[in-house]
């Protein structure tokens, strides 16, 4: 290669031997590389040189060089953090990974099932442990995130009752709201639904009213994404069904050990994201999204996501592969239902990791674990003058905390000198909800960690 | 003599010739996990709450409490990894075979230094809602990443957020709508034009933001059809959405008359670059008259494919359109020396993810690109295109096999082959190759459908493998075609060295008999498939 470099081979690029090169273009009779690019027209060649910075080709130079960088951060494990909103700082069990590193796994792709059979058994019991914990009978190869899985499922509900319009309720995620407009739009359309001051929840009325012969879905968060848990489901589910509406909800998997799970109270289709279940946060990149129903036909035939299979081997082995292929854009391209592509399954596999690693007591304690914690620092936070909490229905792991005249961004700046990270202010999103934050805890916190916040709201807010 | 062992790998053995290895894939007939489990063993243990929280009341959620616990796996932790790990064994990863059978996704290697730096706490455990001045690096990351894709592009921005291709060409369609809808032309302009070698996802997100799809066929030199084009394009015409070089591999020299033509309707042109392992420094979006762009940072930019994502496409604008991407986008003060957020932008209420990128994808493709720089990307594209040559040269010489299209031609940096021949002579078709390849641990691919060339495989060896282990890959296809013609009948049973041995697919479309997780199993089955 014509370079400054001292050296003549990059360690990525083993062809990269000059004489190895010579020897190729001599067996495909090409005098030259540049050969090979006569076809692109010179106007639009690229003929300067990218402007990018020199490389580093040094290993050890590059990661002192990316070390340099990841320092500026600082991690959660360095502070105490309260922040959640949609991505939570669970504990990962080291065994989640130790598997998905695995080069086996880490650097797999699209073999076939006899290529491929670990692939395809692992998350084949990936959603068989879902399913248990969601109790229903399909779940998908995760797709990119929750909020993903929120608008498919909706779009799903769309094409099974043959309408258009979808209620959610309208304290629900702003950025899932987001995603859910922008998936929904042009051909559907999302109204909201009123909640209760008080409780947070869902008003039944408002959702009986707006329930009609258009709506294809009625969609709750559950626990909300205020951390409220929705007691009414069953009313909600009635409700939606007496209008031909299906229902869905999107329920945080870390919540199901203690919670009753969406097909408990009626739910058609569940759906969420499922990095609490051993994925790291990856500042907000570690993300994946599930969805859930019965086996019902009508239902498998809509989902765009890959369905892994069981299916008997001629010598009495587990065989898995692809069910009902022909519904994906794979084999449909613009005639397929939504569509398919890279999306999330390492993480997949990983949760599945991590739910045999918690089994039924461990996802139970980390359910108990999580509420314990939630409520012992409402209860401390609360006898500190000008805090409240909002709300009075029962919440997990989450729930806003109002500060009276003091915005969020005050106190936690104030936090964060003291090496707290605050909750996630609320204010901008929500009008309604004025020096709020939201605070959120994890089965790892420690009493101590939690009186520090109260001792230091403490004195930030006298 | 040395030289020459180090041709072959079997050194030891008294067949040096030998050009490919015997294997067999781990064969562990590993149970379903919950055949595993053993009532009262535990995989982890989670800290207890001390008891002045225990001892707080919780509140009543009657029909909300869990009445029954999940019924998952009991399993003490050493079963958990040790069933993983059998299963991790029998799955093959790049780094275990020559994976250059996997064409248009750019199975490269992806350095393990990076899979470390993307995986440090400091990246790792990050929340993204954290105060702007502990997430620095994080942002810097993102930042620099831009840089280096809008200098490869010609691109003036980047929106990092999607989490694989797909995803991105969603965001295509999104601002394409966005734009449309911006000057009152949603109702007039309703259509996109893409090609049949195009990725399937460019028609389907097309679908999802209501548009209709033209697709335009190959010439007889495997070039879209300008006619056909000339043809398709009208007043109702939004967009292209088209890959350049195709699925198949062969350039397209009018390219900037496909985008002229578009434009000149009033529509924009977006560029399917997954897959841009050609022309890395070689040509660019901009150039070719691209308003957008997207890269899989997963396939030409080195993140892992982990088993189908997480993955990330980088969907790169011309200036006109930044205003339609989803916020945020990242911004850099150099006054302060700070990196940020920027939520300033008149889409900042659309997004189609949340929060801002897949993090490890970024880290591995900026350290990649890092280590590279601009000589050694540039040179990135060149082996990988020498090496497909080199490999097309070879496979077109074997019984059987033919290049569609383009005769006599180079290619870049893949190649659709056909074996049409080999089914008319032995009956054995692609499907069945494949499976007799893995017997020698080798990965082979048919095509995206439509199957437009028959009986079709694709082969992409991008820079990462030596010509040796490209030999060995070659010495195997060339093998399993010759028993085809010798020995048909063990082809067509294969495989024979896989973790399993042939199953039934059409249990799989039929609803009555399909079972997509173990408790629709034990509904529909007892014993091993015995209907209930």
């Amino acid at each position: 290669m014509m370079s400054a470099s001292k050296f003549e081979s990059h360690p990525y690029i083993p062809n990269s031997v000059p004489s190895v090169q010579d020897e190729m273009l001599r067996e495909i009779g090409a005098s030259s590389i540049d050969d090979f690019f006569k076809c692109i027209p010179e106007d639009i060649k690229f003929k300067g040189k990218l402007e990018i910075p020199e490389g580093i080709p040094s290993e050890a130079a590059l990661k002192r060089h990316i070390e340099s960088i990841a320092s500026k951060n600082k991690s959660v494990n360095k502070a105490i953090s309260f922040l959640g909103g949609g991505c939570w700082n669970h504990y990962v069990p080291a065994a989640c990974d130790e598997i998905n590193g695995r080069s086996e796994f880490l650097t797999a792709y699209a073999g076939d099932p006899y290529e491929d059979h670990g692939r395809f058994q692992a998350l084949f019991e990936y959603e068989s442990m879902m399913a248990e914990l969601l109790e229903m009978d399909v779940v998908n190869i995760p797709t990119y995130d929750g909020a993903q899985a929120a608008g498919t499922a909706l779009r799903m509900a769309g094409r099974i009752t043959g309408r258009p319009k979808v209620l959610v309720p309208e304290l629900i995620s702003p950025d899932r709201m987001k995603v859910i407009k922008n998936y929904l739009h042009p051909q559907m359309n999302v109204v909201t639904v009123r909640t209760d001051a008080e409780t947070l929840a869902v008003d039944p009325d408002d959702l009986r009213a707006k329930t009609g012969a258009d709506t294809a879905a009625v969609f709750i968060e559950n626990p909300a994404f205020l951390g409220m848990i929705e007691t009414r489901g069953e009313e909600i589910s009635r409700i939606a069904h007496e209008g031909g509406a299906l229902f869905i909800v999107w329920a945080d998997p870390s919540s199901l050990g203690v919670l009753t799970p969406p097909s408990g109270y009626g739910a058609d289709i569940a759906c969420g994201d499922i990095q609490p279940l051993g994925v790291r946060m990856h500042f907000g990149g570690g993300r994946g999204g599930y969805i859930a129903s019965s086996d019902d036909e009508k239902f498998v035939r809509e989902y765009p996501s890959r369905l892994f299979g069981i299916a008997p081997t001629t010598h009495g082995e587990w065989g898995f592969g692809d069910v009902a292929w022909e519904r994906t854009s794979f084999a449909g391209r613009e005639n397929s239902k939504e569509f398919v592509g890279t999306a999330a399954a390492l993480w997949g596999l990983t949760a599945g990791v991590y739910l045999a690693t918690m089994g039924p007591r461990g996802m139970a304690d980390l359910g108990s674990g999580i509420m314990r914690r939630s409520y012992y620092l409402a209860g401390e936070l609360s006898k500190i003058d000008g805090v409240s909490i909002v709300g009075n229905g029962p919440f997990f792991k989450e729930f806003p905390v109002k500060f009276s005249g003091r915005s969020v961004k005050d106190v936690n700046a104030a936090l964060l000198e003291r090496g707290i990270f605050g909750g996630h202010d609320l204010s901008p999103d929500y009008p309604s909800l004025t020096n709020t934050a939201l605070y959120c805890v994890n089965e790892a916190m420690t009493k101590s960690d939690m009186d520090a916040l109260t001792s230091a709201l403490s004195d930030i807010l006298r | 003599m040395k030289g020459e062992m180090s041709m072959s790998f079997n050194m030891g053995r008294k067949d040096f010739k030998k050009k490919y290895r015997e294997y067999h894939q781990a064969r562990w007939d590993e149970p379903i996990i919950f055949e595993l489990s053993q009532k009262g063993e535990r995989g982890v243990i989670l800290p207890e709450a001390e008891p002045e929280v225990a001892a707080v009341p919780l509140p009543e959620l009657g029909t909300m409490a869990r009445k029954t616990p999940p019924r998952l796996p009991e399993m003490s932790q050493m079963r958990v990894l040790k069933h993983y790990l059998h299963l991790s064994q029998e799955n093959i990863g790049a780094d275990e075979t020559v994976d250059i059978g996997q064409g248009t996704c750019t199975m490269k290697y992806s350095p393990k230094i990076n899979d470390r730096l993307a995986n440090i706490s400091d990246f790792a455990d990050v929340h993204p809602r954290q105060d702007e001045s502990t997430i620095q690096g994080s942002i810097e990351i993102m930042y620099r990443m831009e840089q280096m894709l809008k200098a490869i592009s010609g691109m003036d921005r980047f929106c990092l957020h999607p989490g694989g291709g797909s995803q991105a060409i969603l965001v295509i369609a999104t601002v394409l709508r966005a734009w449309l809808d911006a000057q009152g032309l949603s109702g007039e302009k309703d259509e996109i034009i893409t090609t049949i070698f195009s990725h399937p996802s460019n028609p389907a997100c097309a679908a999802i933001k209501g548009f209709k799809t033209i697709t335009v066929y190959p010439d007889k030199n495997g070039r879209p059809d300008l006619d056909a084009m000339r043809a398709a394009v009208s007043p109702r015409t939004a967009a292209l959405f088209i890959t350049n070089p195709e699925d198949i591999g062969i350039y397209n020299e009018h390219i900037t008359e496909f985008t002229k033509l578009v434009h000149d309707a009033g529509g924009l042109c977006a560029y399917d670059q997954a897959n841009a392992n050609a022309l890395l420094g070689i040509a660019r979006a901009r150039e070719a008259g691209f308003d957008l762009c997207f890269f899989n940072i997963h396939k030409t930019f080195s993140s892992p494919h982990g088993c189908g994502g997480p993955g990330c496409g980088a969907i790169g604008v011309r200036e006109h359109l930044v205003k339609y991407l989803p916020a945020p986008l990242v911004g850099f003060d150099a006054k302060e020396n700070r990196y940020f957020l920027d939520y300033e932008s008149p889409s900042k209420d659309v997004r189609v993810k949340d929060f801002y990128g897949v993090l490890p994808a970024l880290t591995r493709g900026c350290a990649w690109i890092m280590s590279l720089g601009p000589d050694w990307l540039r040179e990135v594209s060149r082996v990988a295109v020498l090496n497909n040559n080199y490999i097309f040269k070879k496979v077109t010489a074997m019984r059987g096999v033919s290049a569609p299209y383009a005769e006599g031609e180079y290619r870049m940096e893949q190649v659709r082959y056909s074996l049409r021949k080999l089914k008319d002579e032995t009956g054995i078709g692609a499907a069945e190759l494949i499976n007799r390849m893995f017997d020698y641990g080798m990965h082979l691919w048919s095509s995206h459908e439509p199957w437009i060339v028959p009986e079709p495989f694709t082969i992409e060896p991008t820079e990462s493998y030596s010509k040796a282990e490209i030999d060995e890959y070659l010495a195997v296809l060339e093998h399993v075609i010759d028993e085809c013609y010798t020995e048909p009948e063990t082809v067509k049973s294969a495989p024979h060295k896989s973790a399993i041995h042939r199953f039934d697919h059409d249990i799989l479309d039929d609803p009555e008999r399909w079972a997509i997780t173990w408790r629709s199993y034990l509904k529909k089955y007892k014993n091993y498939f015995e209907p209930r």
